[in-house]
């Protein structure tokens, strides 16, 4: 049989066949899954861990390493990979702070795909690296839909965006593995962003995210944010270290 | 939007397939398309002629299928339809629920106006 075609001919038959219709059921993203497969094994061989920062643009990513960076430093070797249409102004940011960095523009691509990754990661030294942060371009829509080869996906929501914002975002809300509620020293002012509202919109995803709020400015909530990065790196290091022993027995 | 280079790749597979029956046309494209796969697809129907443009399938016909959002409760066992923003099971309220369809972003099928009847290359 053709199994290719479909035509339902014995093969080898030439026959007038004028059209065929050919079943593939193929994924669109699966370039993007298979590279985003190969970047997840390079982190796998060096032990990195690797978490993907996202959010509308201007809700606090950069802020948010600028103000832990260091901290986490103290414990874990940290890198930042930096995505944006144009400028290195955030890789600058970090650069700073003597962290290394890599910045990726993408041009007028709305968000980092795996190829992209791929390619900054070959111009890093992973095996000195322990946590690898992805800071995605900013943009509600588009990046939830490309692997990276992450770990963990972590979205950002300010709160002079909005409270309903899950709601309205499903596709990047849906599957985030933190919710930060950022700008939190904001909250006064804003008036009407309510948390519980906002984790009632998250629930409704049928997601059990944890949630942390808290202030790049003020420095309210950054240790549970700490706390959380660092539960992290130790359950990967756990599961690491079983997939090695599992590897060796198997 | 990333619809145009989502046409990209899609175009890629196709004619791939198409050079595989070594195909001289490639007339209409099945698509399925989920609320939750991030895609809008009426951009989509703009954007393709735009990445066709020039190749055997600049004149394919996208056949989009949008498909329902479904989801699997776990604690009451049941599967029902839900919307992008409740996902929550409609039996029993409980929002433990796995999506079982409504993200996919799937090419079904390719239509192919082939050669020659000897065409067909069966491995
Ligand atoms: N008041 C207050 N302002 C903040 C806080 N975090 C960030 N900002 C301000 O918000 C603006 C945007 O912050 P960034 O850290 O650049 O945001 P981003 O998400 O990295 O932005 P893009 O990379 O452009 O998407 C800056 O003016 C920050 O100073 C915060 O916790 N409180
Ligand atoms: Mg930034
Ligand atoms: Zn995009
Ligand atoms: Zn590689
Ligand atoms: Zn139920």
């Amino acid at each position: 049989m053709c199994v290719d075609c479909g035509c339902g001919k014995p093969p080898g038959i030439p026959e007038p066949h004028e059209t065929a219709t050919i079943s593939l059921f193929q994924n669109l993203h699966q370039q993007n899954q298979d590279l985003a497969a190969h970047n997840r094994e390079h982190f796998r061989s060096s032990g990195t861990l690797v978490l993907n920062l996202m959010s509308s643009p201007g809700a606090g990513k950069t802020a948010l390493l600028e103000a832990t960076l260091r901290t986490l430093q103290k414990n874990h070797r940290c890198a930042v990979l930096e995505g944006d249409l144009e400028t290195e102004l955030d890789a600058q940011r970090i650069r700073a702070l003597d962290i290394p960095v890599v910045q990726i523009t993408t041009g007028s691509t709305c968000h980092l795909d795996a190829q992209l990754v791929h390619k900054a990661l070959h111009s890093m030294n992973l095996a000195e690296i322990d946590i690898l942060f992805i800071e995605n371009v900013g943009n509600l829509v588009c990046p939830a839909s490309f692997d990276l080869g992450q770990h963990l996906d972590i979205v950002l929501l300010s709160v002079t965006e909005g409270d309903d914002k899950p709601a309205k975002y499903p596709v990047m809300f849906r599957t985030a593995d933190l919710l930060v509620i950022s700008k939190l020293d904001l909250l006064p002012y804003v008036g009407d962003f309510r948390i519980d509202r906002a984790e009632n919109f998250l629930r409704d995803l049928a997601s059990s995210a944890p949630i942390i709020s808290l202030s790049a400015r003020s420095g309210l909530g950054l240790d549970e944010w700490l706390a959380w990065v660092h539960a992290q790196k130790a359950k990967s290091s756990v599961d690491g270290a079983m997939a090695v022993e599992n590897g060796g027995t198997g | 939007m990333h619809e145009l280079s989502l046409c990209r790749s899609l175009l890629h597979q196709t004619l791939e397939v198409a050079a595989r029956h070594r195909a001289v046309a490639v007339t209409a494209l099945r698509l399925q398309i989920g609320p939750l796969s991030g895609v809008e697809p009426e951009l989509l129907k703009t954007a393709f002629p735009l990445a066709a443009a020039g190749t055997i399938a600049e004149s394919a016909v996208l056949n989009l299928t949008a498909t329902c959002i479904e989801v699997y409760c776990k604690s009451c066992n049941t599967r029902c339809q839900a919307t992008p923003s409740r996902l929550c099971c409609a039996t029993c309220g409980s929002c433990s629920t796995q999506l079982v369809s409504g993200d996919e972003l799937m090419l079904e099928s390719v239509e192919l106006t082939l050669d020659q009847p000897s065409a067909i290359q069966c491995p």
